[in-house]
């Protein structure tokens, strides 16, 4: 399997989910579309996240790649993953920084694996950064204007 | 005048503490200057040529007398007396200590003001019609649209890492005051069947590549504004060139892929988005609505004394009419002759509140045209606020004439420019004051940029100046026949280049020629649609 | 000859290196000849200097002038505002900038 990118769950460093996590290796978008039975798939910025939307159901990880924090392609492919329905790990990888863990978090990642460690601490207090939020996003979060209206 | 309620003032606070411990980071040495650039142009400083500078966001360029205090003391607080207003409804201070920024960025927040996405490769201020809320011509206000806007933009969790930065504009009239279709989405509210909805145009801009923006939706239902915009925000973050930056704003990407396709591909998004409930409860608008509701206006004189000249040569040039006949929109030149376009001390500043409070409402508007707007003035109180302005050197009566030019502040304090624009400015307004052309030239637009990237508008001016650089040797292009009124156009180069005497000389012949064949009521900008490039090449070039 | 200059990384004020420190005077600039990277990487690293580049200019009995404009400009201050650069009582300096 040429495709598979040898990720390993071990570099997880924040995980939001209660679930085990799966340990598959990824592969490659095009592969996970020809083969029927990979569970696990990298999207780079580049693909198209739709042509995942027939295998949801098959998949139980999904890693969104970052080879630069200021390519922002990922956001909408997590976004547009979670609208379809998908409910499995959805992992944000690579050059994921402290002031981006927010905004992913509303995008849909439950789960993020930087390419270099972040500081707890300043993690924690990233992820807790908006106590409100202005955007309906997949988060399910209840908005300031319907906290204004209900 | 809308007011933060305490999740606006949250949003804002939780930002100024969020900066305040990057800004320590930074300091403290724990952030490299590669890792804080990012964040400090989130929050709109950036390094410039003598210190940092600081631009504050003043949404769709509407601020209360208080906030325009605030203003004024920062200057004289933190910066060296003065501020720059922009093209872009923002402010920016050009003298900022690092150490200040987190402090600065407090007092901004104590009178509901910030600098977010003032940079960055984010949805930028959304800037609007100066006139809003008080031009006769108008639909309907189109700040309430803007302020959802600016809500929906603020910390959007998808489209903070764009390709490239992504500037909105909002109007309500036919006459266009805001540059709407140079914009990256330009937004005009229109009525359609007796019921009142948004226009889109997409992939408008300046820059290196100027494009006038395509309409891909001819009416948008109010109640589905913000889920339009996002869908086309998505296609624009997803498709948007990321190989190259000159190539990365959404104009090229509608560009490429054709007007059509890219419509095509947003609409599909929008059918999709329509299922996702993104859009705002209805009820969020009529929220806002009342905070713009009219001042209650008095009726009164609807004349003024004209026996002084010099009062009644700024009436004529420097008000505009109102949607109540009583008052006007009063507007506050910062175009001294030979000034230095869109300066003001701290003490002008707090002038200008201070008349405002007094004259018009507690309310002032930035132009993009870096001037200041009193937008309700009764008439009656016209000749007291000329004398007020007059005194404090804010009373030019030169509005939309050659002196009202726009200049960046080009090599003078930006690290990008290629040649100084401000001399320029300041020499071709003492030159055209002196001889008294200026009068007779009526309506003419002069924009100054100091390099490619355009943000003194040069190519949407009637006549425009763009400084090159020629073997280290500041050097200028002259073009002709831009706008960025509703007869938007891109102004076309006349040929090589000038020296700075040069260009000054050629601004000259190029006005003497229309003056000599112009027809009746014609501007300059008409002269030159009816007879065209080649009389005024020959002019400058034989 | 080859001089250093950056920003102040507290105040953003523009200095040159004048051999053991940052000046605001550009004819304080030390000639470096080919120690340029080597120094901004440790004045960098201290956080002495922020986004320091080396650039060329020329000595002679008046001072430093730096080859580039954009430089010169960033040595004196605004040319439109003499009263907020180094020499506001000096009208020829504007003259040296361009
Ligand atoms: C002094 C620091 C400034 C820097 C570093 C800067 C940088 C830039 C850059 C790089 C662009 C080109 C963007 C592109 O084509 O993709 C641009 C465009 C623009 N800027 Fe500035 N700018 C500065 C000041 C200003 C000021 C003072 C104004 C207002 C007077 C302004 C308003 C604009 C506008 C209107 C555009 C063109 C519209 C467009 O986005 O296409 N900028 N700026
Ligand atoms: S046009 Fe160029 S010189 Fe002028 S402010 Fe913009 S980037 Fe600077």
């Amino acid at each position: 399997m040429t495709d598979d990118l040898g990720t390993s769950p071990d570099e997880v460093q924040f995980r939001f989910r209660d679930d085990e996590p799966a340990d598959h290796g990824t592969v490659t978008v095009d592969a996970c579309c020809d083969q029927t039975n990979a569970a696990a798939v990298r999207i780079e910025p580049g693909d198209d996240a739709r042509t995942l939307l027939p295998f949801l159901d098959r998949l139980a990880l999904i890693e969104v790649n970052f080879p630069a924090y200021g390519d922002g392609r990922g956001y909408s492919s997590a976004r547009i993953l979670r609208e379809a329905g998908y409910a499995g790990e959805l992992r944000a990888v690579g050059d994921v920084l402290i002031d981006q863990l927010s905004h992913m978090r509303r995008c849909g990642f439950d789960a993020f694996a930087p390419d270099a460690r972040l500081d707890e601490e300043d993690a924690a207090r990233a992820f807790a950064t908006w106590e409100n939020v202005y955007q309906r996003t997949v988060d399910g979060r209840r908005t300031i204007q319907e906290s204004r209206h209900e | 005048m809308y007011q933060y309620d305490q999740y606006d003032q949250q949003m804002v606070d939780a930002r100024v503490e969020e900066f305040r411990d990057q800004a320590r980071r930074r300091l403290d040495g724990k952030l490299t200057e590669d890792q804080f650039k990012p964040l400090r142009l989130m929050n709109g400083l950036y390094l410039q040529l003598h210190a940092y500078m600081l631009r504050v966001a003043i949404p769709y360029g509407t601020l209360n007398s208080r906030q325009m205090i605030a203003l004024g003391d920062i200057a004289d607080k933190y910066d060296r007396g003065y501020g720059h207003f922009t093209t872009r409804q923002n402010l920016q201070y050009n003298w900022i200590k690092l150490e200040d920024a987190a402090d600065i960025l407090a007092d901004l927040a104590k009178v509901e003001m910030h600098a977010i996405q003032t940079s960055g490769n984010c949805i930028r201020n959304i800037s609007s019609d100066h006139f809003a809320g008080a031009a006769a011509d108008e639909l309907v206000d189109p700040r309430p649209y803007a302020e959802l806007l600016r809500q929906w933009s603020s910390f959007h969790p998808e489209f903070t890492y764009l390709p490239r930065k992504f500037k909105i504009a909002v109007i309500a009239a036919e006459k266009d005051r805001a540059a709407m279709r140079l914009h990256d989405i330009g937004i005009q509210i229109v009525e359609k069947d007796g019921e009142i909805g948004a226009r889109f145009y997409v992939g408008g801009g300046m820059g290196r590549t100027p494009m006038i923006a395509p309409m891909i939706r001819d009416f948008v239902p109010l109640d589905q504004l913000i889920t339009y915009s996002e869908a086309c925000l998505r296609v624009y973050n997803r498709y948007g060139r990321r190989d190259n930056k000159y190539k990365a704003r959404i104009k090229i990407l509608v560009h490429e892929l054709g007007a059509e396709e890219y419509t095509r591909q947003v609409e599909q998004e929008f059918a999709h988005m329509l299922e996702q409930g993104v859009e705002p409860p209805r009820e969020e608008l009529e929220r806002i609505k009342p905070f713009f509701a009219d001042p209650a206006f008095e009726d009164g004189a609807k004349n003024v004394d004209r026996s002084d000249p010099d009062f009644a040569l700024w009436v004529d040039r420097n008000t505009h009419r109102h949607k109540h006949d009583s008052y006007v929109s009063a507007v506050i030149s910062l175009k001294p002759v030979g000034g230095i376009p869109g300066d003001a001390t701290g003490t002008q500043i707090r002038i200008m509140a201070k008349l405002a409070e007094q004259y018009s409402f507690d309310e002032l508007r930035i132009m993009h045209t870096q001037n200041v707007v009193l937008p309700h003035v009764k008439i009656a109180d016209l000749h007291a606020l000329w004398t007020a302005l007059d005194a404090a050197d804010l009373g030019a009566p030169n509005m939309d004439s050659i002196e009202d030019m726009i200049a960046c502040p080009g090599l003078d304090y930006c690290a990008l420019a290629n040649a100084r624009s401000i001399p320029l400015a300041q020499r071709i307004s003492e030159k055209f004051d002196a001889s008294g052309k200026t009068a007779k030239l009526g309506e003419l637009k002069l924009k100054i940029s100091g390099c490619i990237n355009a943000c003194g508008h040069h190519h949407a001016g009637h006549i425009g100046i763009l400084g090159v650089d020629r073997k280290g040797v500041e050097n200028y292009q002259l073009s002709l026949g831009g706008s960025e009124a509703e007869d938007t156009a891109l102004a076309k180069i006349t040929g090589p280049g000038f020296t700075e005497d040069g260009v000054i000389d050629a601004v000259e012949k190029v006005t003497d020629l229309y003056l000599d064949v112009r027809e009746d009521g014609e501007r300059f900008l008409d002269t030159y649609r009816r007879i065209g490039m080649a009389p005024f090449k020959e002019a400058l070039y034989d | 000859m080859k001089i250093l200059t950056g920003n102040d990384l507290r105040t953003g004020a523009v200095t040159w290196w004048d051999g053991t420190n940052w000046s605001l005077h550009v004819d304080a600039a030390a000639d470096v000849g080919e120690h340029g990277d080597e120094i901004l990487a440790r004045e960098e690293a201290l956080r002495r200097v922020n986004v320091p580049y080396i650039i060329e200019a020329e000595a002679s009995a008046e001072g430093v002038r730096p080859a580039h404009i954009k430089d010169r400009v960033r040595a004196l201050g605004p040319t439109v505002r003499p009263d907020l650069t180094l020499k506001p009582k000096d009208p020829e300096a504007i003259d040296w900038v361009i």
